[in-house]
């Protein structure tokens, strides 16, 4: 096995083709340990990591820490909701007197996109991005092909569709990353009003229509709106949107082919997709929850062995 | 770097043959019994006891399994190279068995020690031994002893135990390597 070419995973972008094979290897291993017993091993057990979340987060803090801890590092969370950043405290001096508790790794989401690549050059502990602003959330993205592959048996030469609001999305742009860098053909689909003016300067193809861009693909990633970033409207009413791109069973079946469709979550059910398609054996949106906590385990365990 | 021969294919299977009678005057019927592979050497010697005890020795229905011990190694982060992970395969509980641990070489016993705890996840045995083919002497870390050996070898910690396996390496065969 060999090593991360990288001591921070700020994003995709900063990755290649063979960290990825590596994080998908070693996540293959934790994949086997979360399914045992006892499902933790103690790799970690000297290793103290700091999730720092200054945006609301569910299931990726959830994922963090159940991986951290299944790895046996110590943890500590927080969130500014409840901290010093409310008084005024800037984000280096914040991390740097969490460091100073003698904190090895630090997780961070963060509202400002570059906020991780930031933070990795100004303060001395291995960075993990766990979403920066509308710029990239990388272990989604790696979970997110690690369930195409384990779907489908490989992600090169599949056509994967991300649907919905790309211009807001930090899960677009890793996974289109991702998906390119392992071979993939990627398209996106939304309103225009939500596709990046220059998206296709990534060399992803824009299909407006939805109906066409599923019977292109293999695989349709579902994006959740992201009403919280719009500071505008950008498209007329939710229910519009719900008819031209949302996704239901009786569209689901009219396809000549079965799809595999995944979300990122949090679903809002009856707006992107609705509850039956979302339940649906094509469906493998659990899957990707599980799989996050071994991509996360991997992505830990690789970072935390460049540690000396 | 010199090398020499320690065991040959011969002696091997000699002791191949010796090792799996004593599992059976220990074990019986094996009906209580787990044999587990050390990944990622020790899954040959376990293949093959396995083998032999079913072909030779008439004893059906042999439970083995594969044990990685990578995440519980006792080095992360201590050494300059990366640690490779292997598949661990245990598809049964191990809960009041007897459990084999099989090791091609023991030399610091670490190894064992790590293997010791990552068996935890699946269970509590009810107890554990442990087969090797070399028991290298005087170079223990630890208090871990065989109850099954194949040949007790005295080799000094500049020289390399390397049991060579037909399936991986052409040929059955322990050599004596001098770094």
């Amino acid at each position: 096995m060999s090593e991360l070419s990288v001591n921070h995973l700020l994003g995709i972008k900063y990755i290649n083709k063979k960290d990825i094979d590596l994080i998908f290897e070693t996540a293959d291993h934790f994949k086997e340990v979360i399914n045992r017993p006892i499902k933790k091993v103690p790799s970690l057990r000297d290793i103290t990591i700091a999730n720092i979340f200054f945006e609301n987060s569910t299931r990726t803090k959830l994922s963090f820490e159940l991986a951290q801890k299944r790895l046996s590092a110590d943890v500590i969370s927080f969130s500014a909701a409840q901290s010093s950043v409310k008084k005024g405290e800037t984000l280096i001096d914040t991390v740097n007197n969490i460091l100073s508790m003698k904190v090895d790794m630090v997780v961070m989401r963060h509202s400002s996109p570059g906020a991780a690549h930031f933070l990795s050059q100004n303060v001395k502990a291995s960075i993990v991005n766990a979403g920066d602003g509308a710029h990239e959330h990388p272990t989604q993205a790696l979970l997110d092909s690690y369930s195409i592959r384990e779907k489908l048996g490989d992600v090169a030469g599949k056509k994967v569709v991300i649907v919905g609001d790309i211009l807001h999305s930090r899960v677009a742009l890793s996974n289109i990353y991702a998906l390119q860098m392992q071979g993939a053909e990627v398209k996106v689909c939304g309103p225009k009003t939500l596709i990046p003016r220059y998206i296709e300067s990534l060399g992803v193809k824009v299909e407006p229509d939805l109906r066409k861009a599923l019977e292109w693909c293999d695989v349709a990633n579902m994006l959740r709106v992201q009403n919280e970033r719009m500071d505008v409207n950008f498209f007329p009413s939710t229910r519009e949107y719900a008819q031209q791109y949302g996704l239901d069973k009786t569209l689901l079946d009219s396809l000549n082919k079965e799809i595999v469709i995944m979300h990122p979550g949090p679903i809002n059910r009856g707006v992107e997709i609705t509850s039956d398609v979302a339940d649906s054996k094509q469906s493998v949106i659990l899957n990707q929850v599980e799989n996050g906590v071994a991509i996360r385990m991997a992505v830990i365990y690789l970072l935390a062995s460049k540690i000396h | 770097m010199s090398q020499k021969v320690l065991l040959t294919s011969k002696e091997v299977n000699i002791i191949l043959h010796r090792l799996a009678c004593q599992l059976i005057e220990k074990h019986l019927d094996f009906s209580d019994t787990i044999l587990v592979g050390i990944q990622p050497r020790g899954t040959f010697l376990a293949e093959r006891l396995k083998d032999l005890l079913e072909k030779e020795y008439a004893i059906s229905k042999i439970a083995l399994g594969y044990l990685d011990i990578t995440f519980f190694r006792d080095d992360f982060r201590r050494t300059n190279k990366p640690l490779e992970a292997n598949k661990t395969q245990i598809d049964f509980i191990v809960e009041n068995k007897k459990v084999v641990f099989i090791d091609d070489v023991l030399y610091t016993g670490r190894s064992i020690r790590s293997a010791l705890t990552a068996i935890q996840s699946f269970g509590r045995p009810s107890e554990i031994e442990l087969l090797v083919l070399i028991d290298r002497r005087f170079s223990r870390h630890l208090p871990i002893q065989p109850d099954y050996r194949g040949r007790q070898v005295d080799a000094i910690n500049d020289e390399k135990v390397q049991v060579c396996w037909i399936e991986q390496d052409g040929e059955d065969a322990v050599y004596l390597i001098n770094k």
